[in-house]
């Protein structure tokens, strides 16, 4: 089947939480910029002012936007249909996105993807995933 | 201190309701903490402690104590989705064995059937200020999905296949059969589950639950108060509870977690697996029931698919006899939360009054194992383990 795109929500704005704004600013930017520890050096996700791993600061990085499929799974009942899944970005961390622009017949666990920031209906552009 | 056997349940009660169009969740509630006081041969005033979760409308446990006309000295109302009810179990006895409650009342209601709620379908948006919620809900995060990722990387991992997982559903069938109150009695195939419709890859219509309305009850209370009333004495051995979440990123869906609240219960109650009669598991979908088997280690990692199958979880057929009210699978997942009527059947076992066709014969051990939340995200597990005295 084709890939339609749905509509994308956001809840909340960009100023919610204030110390995410540099992710924010990244996706305004076209850039893909999360939270690194600076005690450990493990990039985090989801984005937020300090580290789940020391409760020590993080520091903001743009990182490659590659990455692979960790899992998924094709939402059918939905109009229309959507695939969402954890990605492993190549500096680590895993993150919960939908892989777009694709039969999703065609998707499988392990398979290579490429960042694509794609408006929401109410808030800023979002990262999504594509086939790399 | 050990809690081990510090408290008994002596009151269980299910709502017969499956759909309730013209009840309050209140009255709900309430009626179900009637039905449990009956069933312990308690009243009311004897009640101590109250116990409740996010499914008891107000703040906390305020608004049921302040309807229900209750005076009580201990409370508790925490919030861990379909788990919490083993979770207060774990607490009322912490309460009663450090003195602060002699009489703990649980419940739980809830009417999303009538409220025509897409459960598992529908992505619910939270306040944005739940840390997470602008980075995962722009991407559809339902109930459905999130469970259905874990089976495709459980798929991916050990081999695990559709066909096993509707065995699952096979044999919570083959016990719904005999309970005039499931919502679905009619003997399913594994064929017939893995041809019904897709909803979330690779989960099926009916791998899911169902949705109802309705609730359950428990009355935990002291060993000197149980062996004052006349119902069969079901001891409280082992509890534990436990979070497990996406830990920064570093995300493992391969696992729940059971890991982490079965060991601390096991020790409690100084069993093993083996020893078990009975398992009432948490089964909002039939990949959640796989994942505990094996967590609670009732097999090994990534080999539940194997363990669950040949109706091995069939009354009187396989193994281990599980979920023999025809579970949330077929019978009733009330409030969306299914911990309560776990506790409720596997103290109908140690009874001895589950229904003739699925009663486990000289069942003097049982657990209760929950799933609260989701187990694609953040959830908690929580276990109690019972002994028939």
């Amino acid at each position: 089947m084709s890939f339609v795109q749905r509509k994308i929500p956001f809840v909340g704005t960009v100023d919610t939480n204030p110390e995410t704004k540099p992710f924010f600013d990244g996706c305004a930017a076209g850039k893909l910029v999360i939270p690194q520890c600076v005690d450990t050096g493990k990039f985090i996700w989801y984005p937020r002012g300090i580290s789940p791993f020391t409760l020590g600061p993080v520091e903001w990085k743009e990182v490659s936007g590659k990455g692979t499929i960790y899992t998924y799974s094709v939402m059918e009942r939905a109009n229309p249909p959507y695939c969402i899944a954890y990605v492993t970005l190549a500096e680590g961390p895993k993150m919960m996105t939908n892989i777009v622009d694709i039969d999703f017949k065609d998707i499988k666990i392990g398979m290579a993807v490429k960042l694509k920031f794609i408006d929401t209906e109410n808030g800023p552009p979002m990262p999504f995933f594509a086939p790399a | 201190m050990s809690l081990k056997g510090a408290g008994y349940i002596v009151g269980a009660w299910e709502h017969p309701t499956r759909k309730a169009t013209d009840k309050s969740v209140t009255l709900l509630h309430a009626e179900c903490a009637k039905g449990a006081l009956d069933d312990a041969g308690l009243t009311k005033d004897d009640v101590d402690a109250y116990y409740c979760a996010g499914d008891a409308p107000g703040l906390g446990p305020m608004s049921m104590i302040d309807y229900m006309g209750l005076k009580v000295r201990h409370m508790d109302s925490t919030d861990v989705g379909g788990s919490s009810y083993q979770v207060a179990v774990g607490h009322a006895l912490q309460a009663i064995a450090t003195g602060r409650a002699n009489v703990a009342l649980i419940t739980l209601a809830g009417r999303p059937r009538s409220e025509g709620m897409a459960t598992g379908t529908a992505p619910r948006a939270g306040s944005p200020a739940q840390a997470e919620m602008q980075f995962e809900y722009p991407f559809g995060p339902a109930t459905a999905n999130m469970y259905a990722m874990c089976a495709m990387r459980h798929m991916h991992e050990y081999g695990t296949t559709s066909e096993q997982l509707a065995w699952i559903k096979v044999a919570a069938s083959h016990h719904a059969q005999h309970n005039p109150h499931a919502m679905l009695r009619d003997v399913v195939t594994v064929e017939d589950v893995v041809n019904s419709p897709m909803v979330a890859s690779p989960l099926h219509r009916l791998d899911c639950c169902v949705i109802s309305d309705g609730g359950g009850a428990l009355i935990v209370t002291r060993p000197e108060i149980a062996k004052s009333l006349k119902r069969p004495l079901v001891k409280v051995i082992g509890v534990g509870e436990a979070p497990k979440n996406q830990m920064g990123g570093e995300v493992d869906l391969t696992y729940s977690a059971a890991r982490w609240s079965g060991p601390p219960a096991w020790e409690m109650a100084g069993i093993k697996p083996s020893d078990i009669k009975y398992a009432s598991i948490y089964d909002s979908f039939t990949i959640t029931v796989l994942m505990q088997l094996e967590d609670l280690g009732f097999c090994a990692k990534g080999e539940g698919g194997k363990f669950v199958m040949d109706g091995n979880l069939i009354s009187g057929v396989g193994k281990l006899p599980f979920n023999t009210d025809g579970g949330g699978l077929c019978s009733n997942h009330p409030a969306n939360r299914g911990g309560i009527t776990k506790i409720i059947e596997a103290v109908r076992q140690l009874r001895g009054e589950a229904h003739t066709a699925v009663q486990v014969p000289n069942c003097d051990l049982a657990i209760a194992h929950g799933t609260g939340g989701s187990l694609g995200t953040r959830h908690v597990g929580s276990t109690v383990i019972l002994e028939r005295e």
